[in-house]
């Protein structure tokens, strides 16, 4: 799966895509390759408020429960409700059908910290090989 | 396969259903005596609070049924009884069956908690003496039988730890809590009221010592040490580690779980430790039973002891033993009724009939975890070499490169006709194999183990696919974790029709 | 020795294949000066005659050939001699956690079949494997009530046990939750008008019992009523699991905290026993313990597997529901056994029996001049009874006739000083009820 290349990436595989100061996040494809069939999403309330590198969700497989960590500080407008009932679009639509929340976002420039598409790709790159060796 | 297993399998092609697919109304399996007395009119005692219908849609079945059902269920089950059982830091040895019987005694199975203490004399000292023998096992000073299991003799111990610093005035926030430690230690200091710090072992698998001191202060009130570790290694710096504790005022925890490679060798209480639990139902031979019960006494040393859970049994004048409620520092109580007794009595058992002898059992088990780990080192990738003790913990990273991981082999095992070891833990070793097979296996049994992980590990080579699919020789293969997890099914309902028919 | 499979050849040979000469050599990684070397001075070793005879002359030394009254949480009951000898199997007795789902099977479809059940007696929609006991499953229940509501206030009932209390207190300490109890009325009910007045927007859960216990048949609807109204959630906590078969189940809580020991399993000096979470599906996810769920294998053949295990300590660590690991699934399944036994006539029967059986004891004890019923409510199996005398001087007397008295209520409720907690189950004859009222009758005749 290609990486949207208007959308900016986190060191823990989220995304955030973001027009102005309203985004949507996620998380990666390899984020759910990773973690394997997903079974069950604990989303935020409409208000919470977000701050960078805490965590604010979790998705969890049958194993293993990965937490989800606030790429920008921010606000939560809507989670997705579609979710729970279908937590496996996470899995087949990581990008899409499987976002996480909308947030109204404190300070947009933040997300110039984040890496873009292509660094994400290398960063993935250099996972897979530090797995492999 | 035929000429590498040289063990047969078990699995019976039995597909037998719930006891309430088998129920049908008017059958019964268990008559009473007849009523001696008036019959009441339920209406009349009970009024509106009269369950009318009686329990729905339980079952009514006839005595074969359910010695039948039950006895099928049991034939899906591999047993300690069946053959060797891997598990690492479960110690999977044999359950007596002296313990059992003792444990149904007329006299012992049949006595009430609340009876009055000069009847309960028997009760009283069999308590006394396996606190003796466990206080000579530990060398610690003073001990409860009163926590139901390791977890809870986890928290009995953070809660003497934290009575402990409050009387000397700072109940302290933090406990660390090694990476490679067992998941019940941090949910356990969480209960406890403490915050978990986590310390990264070192490149031996031990506890970094450098690190250890940098993180120690005022505000740490234990470190929860494993030992030997969750990878089977000995902490060779325990008194240190007790010592820079000790420099702080903070205690020294030791979860006890991996106690079946230090009774008769060695004493936690020598080595500087203050506070201990142990796993009866691993280290001292009671059955696990499918999950349970266990028992999780808590030993420690004599600064710990006014903080004992009530009641405290103690011995008067005349040999006479009673329970002790008067304790004014005590932490509480952790469990109704005392301790789970039953497993109390099996544990004691096991000890009277080894006696001093204990040790033997220790280097039989310590032998057996190395006698494994020579065969298989080469064979599969051992990611921490310091010497094991009585169990080992390889990696699947040679067979990983053929895409083959623990869990596979782990499914693998089964068709060779044994339970697999501990898979995916400690969490310091990815793709973990833990193997502890006790003393309670023959050098034949650890033998045909061996046969079988070698096989396995060819088989990763040659046909990784057959290990990636496996089981393929029991009743039930892999089972849909994933739908288990998203759409939960946790009870039979009537409108269920029978489904899952004989394959 | 007998548990060992090796002989001293075999020894020699497995250390000569790890390349030591003995197997001190093995034990290198612990420090000279703390191997131990001499043998620890432990009793034994004894001989499989000699174990038995150990624990024989224990049980002569207890309570061998008395008559009890004594219930309070522990309950004597007929036990069928089928369920020790499944329990026995060796495939159940020396099987281990049912993590391995393809050959533990045996174990997963108990537990699920144990789940259903405790459910068809609750009333509840969910159910759990197992806790240690009552007392832990209680105080499990609020640490749950406390999880899903966000608030860390419990009002716990007076007349819930005495020692599910002393436990909830040891856990709630530490866990920032403060506890406060309710008091009972004259009637020896949960005070409805005393838990309105204490019930804030900080309270998580209420927690009562019943048969409560003094005996009495709690009606909750007033108390859940008030509890929900505050947002609260409601604990029941059932001591004696045999009265849900002729009682009706508190259709009103949120979270039924069980005790199963009345399902065969032997009184055993205090344990093993086990207890039960059972709850609204809504909640499954903030339940602590082990669960059983039903699927298919690859094949579509139907299988169980312990699932929603992101809940516990293996994985959730230091976030997990509970620290629970080791459960008491042996016992979860003698009373799986034993209820499938007895099966819906049987239960009923048994708790009938129990409700005949104390009620003629009480009448007989009514009898006697200056004894007189406490409480009105209805009971099933316990009730509670004031003598004109001490309780303890009675039961002293009744020691003399082999007879174990009544549970002394004054050593925990002062108010209740010469007020006794009578049990009678179905094991106690008609014979043994009239010696008994006998004895204290005679007991109340001595001159003081």
């Amino acid at each position: 799966m290609s990486y949207p290349t208007q959308f900016r990436y986190t060191k823990d595989h989220e995304w955030i895509d973001a027009t102005g100061d309203l985004a949507t996040i996620g998380i990666t494809d390899y984020a759910q390759h990773e973690l394997g069939d997903v079974v069950f999403v604990e989303l935020p309330a409409a208000g919470t408020a977000l701050t960078t590198g805490k965590t604010f969700a979790s998705v969890e497989s049958v194993k293993a429960v990965s937490e989800i960590y606030a790429p920008a500080n921010g606000q939560v407008i809507e989670a997705n409700a579609a979710l729970p009932s279908k937590p496996e679009s996470i899995n087949t639509d990581p990008h899409g059908a499987g976002w996480l929340v909308k947030v109204k976002l404190s300070n947009p420039a933040e997300l110039n910290e984040l890496m873009d598409a292509k660094a994400y790709e290398d960063y993935i790159e250099e996972k897979k090989k530090e797995a492999s060796a | 396969m035929n000429d590498r297993i040289k063990k047969a399998t078990r699995h019976t092609n039995q597909n037998e259903g719930l006891i309430f697919e088998k129920s049908s109304p008017g059958k019964r399996a268990f008559d009473l005596p007849s009523l001696d007395v008036p019959a009441p009119s339920l209406h009349k005692e009970l009024g509106n609070s009269h369950r009318v219908d009686g329990v729905q849609d339980f079952p009514e079945v006839s005595e074969i049924e359910v010695i039948r059902h039950f006895t099928r269920l049991s034939t899906w089950n591999y047993a300690i009884d069946l053959g060797m059982y891997p598990l690492g830091s479960c110690t999977m040895k044999y359950n007596p069956r002296v313990n059992e019987h003792v444990a149904r005694l007329s006299g012992i199975a049949t006595e009430h908690p609340y009876q009055p203490q000069e009847l309960s004399q028997g009760c009283l000292k069999i308590l006394s003496l396996l606190e003796k023998c466990l206080l000579e096992i530990t060398g610690m000073d003073a001990i409860t039988l009163q926590p139901a299991a390791g977890a809870q003799g986890e928290l009995t111990g953070l809660l003497l730890i934290r009575a402990y610093h409050q009387k000397n005035g700072n109940p302290r926030k933090k406990v660390l809590i090694p990476d490679s430690a067992h998941g019940t230690n941090p949910a356990t200091a969480v209960i406890a009221g403490y915050e978990v710090e986590n310390i990264k072992s070192n490149a031996d698998g031990q506890v970094d010592i450098a690190v250890l001191r940098e993180k120690v202060n005022e505000d740490v009130a234990a470190l929860m040490l494993t030992n030997p570790s969750t990878l089977g290694i000995f902490e060779q710096q325990i008194p240190e580690i007790a010592g820079i504790l000790h420099a702080k005022g903070a205690l020294l925890y030791m979860d006890g779980a991996n106690m079946n490679a230090l009774a008769g060798i060695t004493r936690p209480g020598e080595l500087g430790v203050d506070v201990m639990h142990l796993n009866l139902h691993k280290t001292f031979s009671t059955p696990h039973g499918g999950g349970g019960p266990g028992a999780g006494p808590v030993a420690m040393k004599k600064a710990l002891e006014p903080f004992l859970p009530v009641p405290v049994l103690v011995e008067r004048v005349g040999g006479r033993f009673a329970l002790d409620f008067n304790r004014k520092e005590s932490i509480g109580k952790v469990k109704a009724f005392g301790g789970n007794f039953g497993v109390l009595v099996r544990a004691l058992a096991y000890i009277l009939a080894y006696g001093p002898g204990i040790r033997q059992a220790t280097e039989d088990a310590v032998t057996n975890a190395n006698y494994i780990r020579k065969q298989l080192e080469g064979i599969f990738d051992l990611p921490y070499t310091r010497p094991s003790m009585h169990e080992v913990v390889f990696s699947d990273a040679i067979q990983k490169r053929n895409g083959v991981n623990t869990m596979d082999i782990a499914k693998r095992l089964i068709d060779y006709g044994f339970h697999p070891y501990t898979t995916a833990f400690p969490l310091i070793v990815p793709g973990a194999l833990m193997i502890e097979p006790t003393e309670s296996e023959s050098k034949e049994e650890c033998d045909f183990f061996v046969d079988a992980m070698k096989s396995i590990a060819a088989e990763a080579e040659e046909t990784p696919e057959l290990v990636k699919t496996a089981p393929h020789t029991t009743r039930i293969r892999r089972l849909d974790e994933v739908a288990a997890a998203r759409k939960p099914v946790l009870r039979w309902k009537p409108e269920q029709k029978k489904s899952g028919a004989a394959g | 020795m007998r548990y060992l499979p090796k002989s001293p050849a075999e020894r020699q040979e497995m250390l000569a294949a790890v390349g030591v000469k003995s197997v001190e050599e093995l034990f290198t990684s612990i420090p000279e000066q703390y191997r131990l070397t001499q043998p620890l001075n432990l009793p034994g070793p004894l001989s499989e005659a000699e174990v038995i005879a150990y624990f024989e002359q224990r049980a002569a030394e207890n309570a061998v050939g008395y008559t009890s009254f004594l219930g309070a949480g522990v309950y004597s009951h007929l036990r069928s001699v089928v369920t020790d000898a499944l329990l026995q199997r060796g495939e159940f007795l020396t099987s281990y956690t049912p993590y391995q789902a393809e050959i533990t099977q045996g174990t997963l479809q108990a537990i699920f079949e144990f789940q259903t059940l405790m459910c068809q007696l609750t009333g509840q929609e969910v159910a759990n494997a197992s806790m240690y006991d009552g007392s832990t499953a209680t105080t499990e229940a609020v640490l749950m009530a406390e999880r899903i509501t966000g608030r860390n206030r419990v009002l716990v009932a007076r007349s819930l046990h005495p020692e599910y209390r002393d436990v909830l207190r040891t856990y709630a300490k530490n866990s920032g939750l403060a506890v406060e109890e309710i008091p009972f009325t004259r009637d020896g009910l949960m005070d409805a008008a005393a838990l309105k007045a204490s019930l804030r927007s900080d309270v998580c859960a209420v927690v009562a019992q019943s048969p409560n216990f003094f005996g009495a048949i709690e009606s909750l609807g007033s108390i859940a009523e008030a509890a929900h109204g505050a947002g609260a959630l409601l604990v029941v906590a059932v001591t004696e699991a045999l009265s849900l078969a002729v009682v009706k189940p508190p259709a009103e809580a949120d979270i039924v905290a069980l005790e199963g020991q009345s399902f065969g399993l032997p009184p055993s000096y205090g344990g093993p026993f086990v207890g039960v979470i059972a709850s609204k599906e809504k909640f499954v996810r903030q339940m602590p313990g082990r669960l059983a769920g039903q699927t298919t294998d690859q094949d579509g053949r139907r299988g169980f597997v312990l699932t929603l295990a992101t809940r516990e300590q293996h994985i959730r660590r230091e976030k997990a529901t509970s620290n629970i690991c080791t459960n008491q699934a042996l016992c979860a399944l003698a009373a799986t056994i034993h209820l499938s036994l007895l099966g819906k006539e049987g239960i009923r029967e048994m708790a009938e029996q129990n409700v005949a059986k104390a009620r003629f004891a009480l009448s007989e004890l009514e009898k006697i001049p200056g004894v007189k019923r406490t409480f009105p409510a209805p009971f099933f199996n316990e009730f509670t009874v004031e003598f004109p005398r001490s309780v303890k001087v009675v039961n002293s007397e009744l020691l003399k006739s082999k007879i174990v008295g009544p549970y002394v209520l004054g050593s925990v409720y002062p108010e209740l000083t010469k007020h006794a907690l009578v049990c009678v189950t179905e094991t106690t004859t008609r014979e043994q009820i009239g010696q008994f009222a006998g004895a204290v009758r005679a007991a109340l005749e001595q001159p003081l």
